[in-house]
């Protein structure tokens, strides 16, 4: 390897060294500075936020990412098509099918392929149950972050029903790593459309249960309402994307609007948008989501057709030299890969837009002028997950 | 993508739409739209030039109506000299060519910086592009037009070594403040994979057995032989 020199790999190496220290100066000339996270639990893992305060109240605030970066957009360019739905799975992890999906159906454009109608079926339904799991726990984890224990302990309860179902089609609860180029690794076992029903028929019971014991609840509104308003115009400049756009009354759906090659046309569901923009709002929606999202997978299982799941594709699979933009709307919102191939086993760059990234960039915009606490509500409602905004 | 049976059972589809796209810059900007394509029922891709960036983002944003912003970024269109990083430390590195080639809408630098936005109103996305010369990597900041690119610029500051003028706080995203180089520029090894080899390539190769029936697959298979052969040649950067 003669083309890497020493200097790179000290630099490499000084890298290494440098993760562990912390390279920010604290001001003190202005406010105070008061440093939250890495490890604070609203943080959904380790986003640091350096907030300068007058008092109470927030005068500017300052994300601090990279302590997950794993340069997937890197190590993408060194591995084959069907090797990368491993690394994507670990994006966004409680949505992990979802981010499977349009790398793969970049890949299958580029390829000039299309799954047959079952498997786009069986993904569309994957990809929903995915949400499910993933929103069900925001539900509680929103409820946690104004105080409430019990609503987290539920939303992990009833969540469980959801991954039990993913686990025994795809068979992996976390990381299913289930869709491939041209369809989908097996098809779906015995019996798992009646236990997805009864998985369902809880996750409604489970909306009932969150709108009358947290959505109501007088303390929740009061810390929600009017807080964290974001107008439509500024949440689309900042690119935000999902429950948190559609909650700034923008009616923007991607599963109605360009429903790349799945099957959400082909039931019968609503896109939910709320006009306030304010925490309340973003809550609001993504209840509503999962409910529409169990409406959309019993229909599913009723529809479902028969037939192969997997397209005629080669078994090395080479894609023509092209470039191609998917996007589907994931649980966090719009995530989309720009796939570019040279014709290799592999892809040339890959560029991963995720929607926390674009969700967070807000942060410090919105939470400008507000109080501390408020800080905390704000960040869980915009629901990002860090392995999303770092990739 | 789902739509394209409907697209090409037209034959050699026009896609009116994206066309109209494409016209409206062109009276917008003029000469300053270089390049552009456009793949019918799916995308458009449109290149300008690095003087009118910021004035095509307006256009983008107000003419063609594209509201959300999406994402900017850049591409390293040299082909990587280390190939895919694959082979034994022990033997030479790969001979890869140094030949630039580009993608849509076509390009005559290494660098690209490209964005996309979208229409809500006319359900469709654009996305731009732009040439960089390798000496100057410098591009007006396009925070003027969406306030979200933000982060988008400061992260390809810090992973392509693109400054952006104009942004007020163009430092490092993710990277530790000391960090030197542009990750992921195709001159930045992957050291973690030349220290330990990547055992992955076993996967992809076919089984003897399947050499047969298939009949594309061994043609492909036979070719990438080849080239590991040809993995001795002298290195050509």
């Amino acid at each position: 390897m003669t083309a890497i020199t020493d200097r790179q790999k000290l630099a490499y190496a000084n890298a290494q060294a440098a993760d562990g220290r912390v390279n920010l100066e604290f001001e003190t000339d202005e406010g105070m500075t008061l440093n939250m996270g890495p490890q604070h639990p609203a943080t959904h893992g380790t986003l640091r936020i350096i907030l300068k305060l007058d008092g109470e109240q927030v005068i500017s605030c300052e994300p601090v990412m990279g302590y997950m970066h794993r340069g997937y957009e890197k190590l993408t360019e060194v591995r084959t098509y069907p090797q990368v739905t491993t690394l994507i799975n670990r994006i966004d992890w409680l949505g992990s099918f979802a981010n499977e999906v349009p790398f793969i159906l970049a890949s299958e454009t580029l390829m000039g392929i299309e799954a047959p109608p079952r498997a786009q079926w069986i993904r569309t339904l994957l990809f929903e149950m995915s949400r499910i799991a993933n929103i069900s726990l925001f539900v509680g984890d929103m409820a946690l972050h104004i105080g409430a224990m019990t609503a987290a302990f539920y939303a992990f309860r009833d969540r469980e029903f959801v991954l039990n179902q993913i686990e025994s089609a795809t068979g992996g609860r976390f990381h299913p790593n289930f869709d491939r180029i041209g369809g989908l690794k097996d098809d779906l076992p015995k019996g798992w459309i009646t236990d997805t029903k009864a998985a369902m028929e809880t996750i409604r019971d489970f909306c009932d249960e969150m709108e009358t014991l947290v959505e109501g609840n007088e303390i929740f509104q009061a810390r929600t309402r009017g807080i964290g308003v974001i107008p439509a115009d500024i949440a689309l400049q900042f690119g935000l994307s999902g429950a948190n756009l559609r909650a700034s009354g923008v009616d923007w759906d991607l599963r109605r609007d360009n429903p790349v090659g799945l099957a959400w046309n082909e039931v019968d569901w609503n896109v939910v948008t709320h006009p306030d923009g304010d925490s309340f709002a973003r809550f609001w929606v993504r209840l509503q989501e999962i409910r529409e999202s169990t409406r959309i997978v019993d229909q599913l299982c009723d529809g479902l057709p028969p037939g192969p799941i997997m397209a005629k594709v080669p078994r090395i699979i080479k894609v023509p030299e092209g470039e191609a933009w998917v996007a589907t709307e994931n649980p966090l919102g719009e995530m989309g890969y720009y796939v570019i191939s040279k014709g290799d086993l592999g892809p040339f760059r890959v560029k991963i837009r995720t929607a926390s990234f674009n969700n967070v960039s807000i942060v410090p915009w919105v939470c400008r002028g507000v109080y501390v606490p408020d800080v905390v509500t704000i960040l869980a409602s915009l629901y990002f997950i860090l392995g999303d905004i770092d990739r | 993508m789902s739509s394209p049976e409907v697209d090409e059972a037209a034959a050699p589809a026009v896609d009116e739409a994206r066309q109209t796209i494409i016209e409206e810059f062109s009276a917008e900007l003029g000469d300053a739209v270089v390049g552009s394509h456009v793949r019918p029922g799916d995308d458009v891709w449109i290149r300008v030039t690095r003087q009118s960036w910021r004035e095509a983002g307006f256009v983008l944003r107000d003419k063609a109506g594209c509201r959300a912003f999406e994402f900017l970024s850049v591409i390293d269109w040299l082909p990587s000299p280390f190939g895919k990083n694959e082979d034994s430390p022990t033997d030479g590195p790969p001979n890869v060519s140094t030949e630039i080639k580009t993608g849509y809408a076509g390009g005559d630098t290494r660098f690209q910086v490209f964005a996309r936005a979208h229409s809500l109103t006319r359900k469709l996305g654009v996305t731009l592009k732009v040439d960089l010369d390798e000496d100057d990597l410098s591009l007006t900041t396009w925070l003027p037009v969406y306030a979200g690119v933000n982060w988008h610029e400061r992260e390809a500051h810090e992973m392509f070594g693109v400054t952006f003028e104009g942004h007020p706080h163009l430092v490092k995203l993710y990277l530790p403040g000391d960090f030197e180089g542009y990750p992921l520029r195709k001159t930045f090894p992957l050291l973690a994979r030349h220290v330990k080899p990547w055992p992955g390539l076993v996967d992809v190769e076919p089984m003897p057995e399947e050499a047969a029936p298939e009949g594309e697959a061994p043609a492909d298979a036979d070719a990438d032989a080849d080239a590991d052969a040809d993995a001795n040649a002298e290195p050509s950067t």
